[in-house]
């Protein structure tokens, strides 16, 4: 690298070059077109709709809690104004943005990466108190880093061992704290 | 004397070994945190949470406050070697950052980015110095209608400022304020929304619900946007800013913290919008605008400037009226009450060691910034080389294995999970996780003074308009409540025809 006095022989530098934009516009373009794909009408209205949903459900659950009066509020009152708030907004967002969600972002193929995600997450809760945390989290890091980033199977195997080894030492050796763990 | 004494106390507190050590831990972390895209400084502070339970709250301040400012700094590394902004703040410094790496003043752009934050970040501190006891000081006679009133107008500000949608921003709060009423309530002890959980009868507890939000569903977001090919940094060669690059630079730097010091006071300004609108004004005020995306300096030192200083001014609302101004804030705020003190009005006269021992930590901090950002470029650079896949599993198990430890609770941690996917799903449907947070820690203490208010006025709400500071408060409340639609009703009319025009020009492409 250092002997790359002249920058535009390096293969890197091309191309950057060859994408290379030049005012803040075409900047700002480049990232737009990067962007993911907006989530559109259908995430929309459904997110609008659980919303109106859970509006209701808190509505419901706040009368049961008493009201009371304005001048002496009852428990129910605050999330029952609340739970109104959110029931008008939903429906507001629901009539406003029909043309379809122009924020949000689609699911693609990528979004079981977050679902697989999130499943080796309660995996790690539920078998963290009867097994302790030592293998959950290997078994954890070792999918996040084979499966969930493409890592060889080797280094996935090392760097995995390595990092519970290393939370081991800190949480258990050295803060002695009280996370289950078998050994 | 009477005023310089306590802040001058407050160096003695810094000078703590202990403190100065967790500065540098915290300013160290900060800058590795902007220098890797992906995490930002909320979710780094919220995943160490748990690391506050065991310190001194002055302590825990520090540094939470280092990562904070710290991250500023480091976002402009990425943006200048890589078009690749490592936080939102430092975005507009990529037009002008990048443009001048290649023309091989990388070290230059740096540098001035650098001295520009810190200036910036100084000139708030002084600012803060000052300003702060005078706010609090006005807000000492706040009664229950001035702070409902005021906590009122901070979500809204946040919810209506930052973010796409406002609708979704404010759907986001006021779901926030909803959770914040789970558990026993404190006028009535009735229990509210526990379902017969007793886990759930004290509430929901702050570190869990900012480490599931902002930590947990910020990874998992990260798990399916990671298919992008991050270029080769350009290389930095040792040129330093020279006199004529700092001159240039002055007025803009100037500018900067003057803007980045008042918009970081408002809620919902902050450091992000700071340097958006400092971009705009350089642009406006230079003699020939069109050097601008082609390496003009100005556009280096401008928003970096500003988004230190933004940086720095928020923390006065958060110390002086207990009100914080963004996401980030929010969790300081949540930080703050973990450790058994509430920000507000009282908190100089109380506990004059937390408040200045923070204010002057400072200027500590800004200084080993400056010492560590140009030298370690490279160090930082190298950082870059971890590979997110190996990164994003040990984020997660410290967040994981770090909420357990905080009340030795597998509950806590599933909580975490929850909120984390609660994030995630918000994200992708476009709700900000910041208004929910910080509604969420306002929540209590918005409710209990709407309801102190209501037995004061006995029901009466028109109460809140005869006093004056809650009366203009709620005014400028319904202002921003309703401006925005306003706005969009004028601009869509405006650019109506515009809009449709553009459409097809691009289904045609």
């Amino acid at each position: 690298m250092q002997k790359h006095k002249d920058k535009q022989d390096t293969p890197e530098t091309d191309e950057i070059i060859a994408t290379e934009a030049l005012t803040p516009e075409e900047l700002a373009e480049i990232w737009e077109s990067d962007a993911p794909a907006k989530a559109g009408p259908v995430a929309h209205l459904a997110s609008s709709l659980v919303l109106v949903a859970f509006s209701l459900a808190g509505v419901i659950m706040s009368v049961n809690l008493d009201l009371g009066t304005p001048q002496t509020p009852k428990a129910g009152m605050w999330p029952f104004i609340v739970s109104i708030i959110i029931g008008v907004m939903a429906v507001v967002q629901l009539i406003v943005g029909r043309g379809g969600g122009r924020d949000g972002e689609r699911f693609t193929k990528y979004s079981w990466f977050a679902l697989i995600g999130f499943a080796t997450l309660i995996l790690l809760v539920i078998l963290m108190p009867v097994i302790g945390f030592e293998v959950p989290s290997l078994l954890l890091c070792f999918v996040w880093m084979r499966w969930l980033g493409a890592e060889t199977w080797r280094s996935a195997t090392l760097y995995s061992t390595l990092v519970v080894v290393i939370f081991y030492l800190i949480f258990i050796v050295g803060l002695g704290t009280s996370i289950p763990h078998v050994i | 004397m009477d005023f310089f004494a306590p802040v001058l106390d407050g160096f003695g507190t810094v000078m703590d070994p202990t403190n100065l050590l967790y500065c540098l831990v915290g300013v160290v972390i900060g800058m590795l945190v902007g220098v890797l895209p992906g995490l930002g400084p909320a979710a780094t502070i919220a995943i160490l949470l748990p690391l506050t339970y065991g310190i001194e709250p002055v302590t825990a301040i520090i540094m939470l406050a280092g990562i904070f400012y710290g991250a500023q700094y480091g976002g402009t590394i990425t943006s200048v070697l890589l078009r690749l902004p490592g936080e939102a703040s430092s975005v507009v410094t990529v037009f002008d950052g990048y443009v001048m790496a290649k023309q091989g003043r990388a070290g230059t752009a740096l540098g001035i980015a650098a001295i520009g934050s810190f200036a910036g970040a100084t000139v708030s501190i002084i600012g803060l110095t000052f300003l702060a006891p005078l706010v609090a000081s006005f807000a000492l006679d706040f009664g229950p209608p001035e702070y409902a009133a005021l906590a009122l107008l901070g979500i809204l500000l946040v919810a209506t400022i930052s973010g796409a949608s406002k609708i979704k921003a404010i759907i986001a709060a006021a779901v926030g304020l909803l959770l914040a009423t789970v558990g026993r309530d404190i006028f009535t002890g009735a229990e509210r929304f526990t379902f017969g959980n007793l886990s759930m009868a004290d509430g929901i507890d702050f570190a869990p619900l900012a480490m599931g939000l902002f930590g947990i569903g910020e990874i998992l977001y990260n798990l399916e946007d990671r298919h992008r090919a991050v270029s080769a940094p350009i290389k930095v060669k040792r040129v330093w800013p020279s006199g004529k690059d700092i001159k240039q630079a002055a007025p803009a730097m100037g500018r900067g913290s003057l803007l980045g010091f008042f918009l970081g006071i408002l809620p919902g300004g902050g450091a992000t919008i700071s340097s958006l609108v400092s971009y705009a004004v350089e642009k406006k005020v230079a003699k020939d605008p069109s050097r601008f995306g082609k390496g003009a300096i100005e556009g280096v030192a401008g928003p970096e400037t500003a988004n230190n200083a933004a940086a720095t001014s928020s923390f006065i609302p958060l110390l002086t009226l207990g009100i914080p101004a963004n996401g980030t804030m929010a969790i300081i705020f949540g930080a703050l009450l973990i450790q058994g003190i509430t920000p507000g009005p009282q908190l100089i006269g109380n506990d004059p060691e937390l408040f200045w021992g923070v204010v002057n930590s400072m200027y500590i901090g800004n200084i080993l910034l400056l010492l560590m950002a140009i030298p370690l470029v490279g160090v930082f650079i190298r950082i870059l080389r971890i590979r997110a896949a190996i990164l994003a599993p040990i984020t997660v198990l410290i967040t994981m294995l770090g909420a357990y430890t905080i009340r030795n609770s597998i509950f806590d941690v599933f909580l975490v999970v929850v909120f984390g996917a609660l994030g995630y799903v918000m994200k992708k449907f476009g709700f900000e996780p910041g208004p929910l947070v910080l509604a969420f820690v306002l929540g209590s203490l918005l409710e209990s003074n709407l309801r102190r208010s209501l037995l004061v006025l006995e029901g009466d709400l028109g109460g809140f308009f005869t006093r004056p500071i809650s009366a203009s408060l709620l005014i400028v409340f319904v202002i921003v409540a309703l401006w925005p639609m306003l706005k969009s009703f004028i601009d869509k009319r405006k650019t109506n025809t515009l809009a449709v025009q553009v459409e097809t020009e691009k289904e045609k492409v």
